[in-house]
C-alpha cells in the first residue's frame, strides 16, 4: 500500500539510492531465518494489523498506541539515510516516517528516564527463525535517551513511498543512521523508557563482538573483520569498496554527543 | 594380489579403464556450482550482494568436494571397488580448485588485492589465518598430484598427502569461526559430523587391519 510523504529537504544525500528491490529482497531479520533472502522468502506470513505498541517505565503518561494512531501523530516525511550494517555493506534508503522524539514526547519522559528499551515482535507460529536459538527471543535494542531524542533517530513506516514490507520491519520499525543497523530495530511492539541501560540482544549472545552504542566507526575493526571500507549495494561486480565514514557520515550532527568517551572501549 | 581377489564375492570388479570411463561424468557434476553461478549471474540470481554470495558458496563448495575426497577411500572399501581411486585425484583437485576462487574472492572483493590489506587480515583474525593455514599445505598437495611426483617422493608421497586430514580440520574450523560470532552453528556442526564420521572410519579399518 502506498504511504504519501513529503521529502524533508534537511534529510537528503547525493549518494544514489539503493534499488526497492536490493532493499527488500537482502535483510537480515534472523526471525524469519539467518539468510539474506530467508526474510523476503517468509515474512508475508507476518499478521501486521491489528497493531499496538506500548509506550511504558520512566513516562508520565504511559500510552498503547494503535498503528493508525502513529500514522497519523505526526506528518510522515522521507527522509534518504544512509544504512550502514555491521556486516561491513551498506544501502541508502528513502524512508518514511518521522522523528522518534515525537512519539516520546507525546508519552512525556520523566526525568529518570536515562535509556529507551525497544522491543521486537514475535510470532511463534509465523516466524520459521525464532524456533533457533540464535537469539533468546524477543529481539530486544535499546538508545541512551539523548540519542532516542536526536532528531536524526526516526520512527519508519514505509520505505520508497510504501508501507513498509514486511521483511523490513512492517509495520513500523526504528531508524537509526549513525549506528550499525541492528541498534534499528524492527516490528516493534513495545517501548520501555528506563533508568538503567537495557541488555540487548547482541550484547547479551557476543558482548566481545558487538557493544551497545554500535555506532559506525571505520576506526574501530570488528574482531572479525574490518569496519574500515563497505560495499555499498548495487554498485556492480567490480565495484571497489567504499570508505566507511565516522558516525556513517552524520558526524556533524551526533558527535557531540559521545564527548570524551573512549569509543574502543564503548564501541 | 589382483584386483579380482579382494572384490566382494559375487560381485565383479570394476576395471580402473571402466572407472576412467565415469571420469568426464564425473568432471562435469564437479563443474555444477560454477555453472550454477553462470547461470544465477546472468537470471539475476546472486543475490544483491554477488561478492559475499560468491565468496561463501565458493568456500561451501571447496568444502563439499573436499569431503566427497575423502569419500573415495571409505567407498572403495564399503563396495570393495579399490578402482574408484581413479577419481581421488580428479575430486581433490576440484576441491583445490573452488578453494582458490573462495582465496581469490577474498584477495579481491575484501582486500582489494592490495598484499599489505591480506597480511593485516590474516594476522589480526583467526579465521583467516586458519584459512590460510589450510590453504597453504593444499597447495602443495594440488602441485605434487601429478605422476612424476608421485613416483619422484615415493613413500614420502603417502605420508604428504595424509595432511589432507588436517587441511580438512582446518576447513571445518575456519567455518565454524566465521559462524561464531552469530551463534549460527548448524551448518559448521554438520559438516564437522560428516567429516567426524569419514575420519572414524579410517581410524576403524586401520585398528581393523592391525588386529586381523
Amino acid at each position: 500500500a502506498l504511504l504519501a510523504a513529503t521529502p524533508n529537504p534537511d534529510y537528503q544525500l547525493m549518494d544514489k539510492p539503493t534499488s526497492e528491490k536490493d532493499i527488500t529482497s537482502y535483510n537480515n531479520y534472523y526471525e524469519f531465518g539467518t539468510g539474506k533472502s530467508d526474510p523476503f522468502e517468509n515474512a508475508h506470513k507476518l499478521q501486521t494489523r491489528p497493531w499496538t505498541v506500548s509506550v511504558e517505565g520512566e513516562v508520565a503518561r504511559p500510552r498503547t498506541f494503535d498503528i493508525d494512531d502513529l500514522l497519523k501523530l505526526a506528518p510522515i516525511e522521507e527522509r534518504v539515510y544512509r544504512l550502514r550494517c555491521v556486516e561491513a555493506w551498506s544501502m541508502v534508503i528513502p524512508w518514511s516516517g518521522y522523528s522518534l522524539s515525537t512519539l516520546l514526547k507525546a508519552v512525556e519522559p520523566t526525568s529518570k528516564a536515562k535509556f529507551v528499551e525497544f522491543t521486537t515482535v514475535v510470532q511463534k507460529d509465523n516466524m520459521p527463525g525464532v524456533g533457533s536459538r540464535i537469539i533468546d527471543w524477543p529481539y530486544v535494542e535499546g538508545l541512551r535517551i539523548d540519542e532516542a531524542m536526536h532528531p536524526l533517530a526516526m520512527l519508519v513506516l514505509g520505505v520508497y513511498g510504501k508501507q513498509l514490507p514486511n521483511q523490513n520491519g512492517a509495520p513500523l520499525r526504528l531508524v537509526v543512521p549513525w549506528k550499525y543497523g541492528f541498534k534499528s530495530g524492527k516490528s516493534i511492539v513495545k517501548i520501555r523508557l528506563l533508568e538503567n541501560m537495557p541488555m540487548t540482544s547482541w550484547v547479551k549472545i557476543a558482548p566481545q563482538e558487538y557493544g551497545f552504542y554500535a555506532n559506525v566507526n571505520p576506526q574501530v575493526p570488528h574482531p572479525r573483520w574490518s569496519q574500515a571500507t563497505e560495499r555499498r549495494i548495487g554498485d556492480g561486480f567490480f565495484a571497489p569498496r567504499v570508505d566507511t565514514l565516522m558516525y556513517n557520515g552524520y558526524a556533524e550532527q551526533v558527535a557531540s554527543l559521545y564527548e570524551g568517551m573512549d569509543l574502543r572501549k564503548n564501541y | 594380489m589382483s584386483a579380482q581377489q579382494i572384490g566382494a564375492p559375487g560381485t565383479r570388479n570394476w576395471t580402473a579403464r571402466e572407472v576412467a570411463r565415469v571420469k568426464p561424468l564425473v568432471f562435469l557434476l564437479a563443474l555444477y556450482p560454477l555453472a550454477r553461478w553462470i547461470w544465477l549471474g546472468t537470471h539475476d540470481g546472486l543475490s544483491a550482494n554477488p561478492p559475499e554470495f560468491l565468496i561463501r558458496s565458493s568456500g561451501i563448495w571447496a568444502l563439499v568436494l573436499l569431503g566427497l575426497t575423502l569419500c573415495v577411500t571409505p567407498l572403495r572399501r564399503l563396495l570393495r571397488q579399490p578402482a574408484l581411486v581413479r577419481l581421488r585425484r580428479m575430486l581433490g583437485l576440484f576441491a583445490f580448485f573452488y578453494t582458490c576462487l573462495h582465496v581469490l574472492g577474498w584477495a579481491y572483493w575484501e582486500r582489494g588485492w592490495t598484499l599489505t590489506s591480506m597480511w593485516a587480515d590474516i594476522v589480526q583474525r583467526t579465521f583467516i589465518l586458519v584459512g590460510v593455514l589450510a590453504f597453504v599445505p593444499m597447495v602443495a598437495l594440488a602441485i605434487t598430484s601429478t605422476r612424476g611426483w608421485i613416483h619422484r617422493l615415493g613413500r614420502g608421497w603417502q605420508q604428504l598427502h595424509r595432511s589432507v586430514y588436517m587441511i580438512a580440520i582446518l576447513s571445518v574450523w575456519h567455518f565454524w569461526l566465521v559462524r561464531a560470532g552469530k551463534n549460527d552453528f548448524a551448518e559448521p556442526y554438520l559438516y564437522g559430523a560428516l567429516l567426524a564420521g569419514l575420519l572414524l572410519i579410517r581410524v576403524f579399518y586401520f585398528y581393523r587391519r592391525r588386529s586381523v
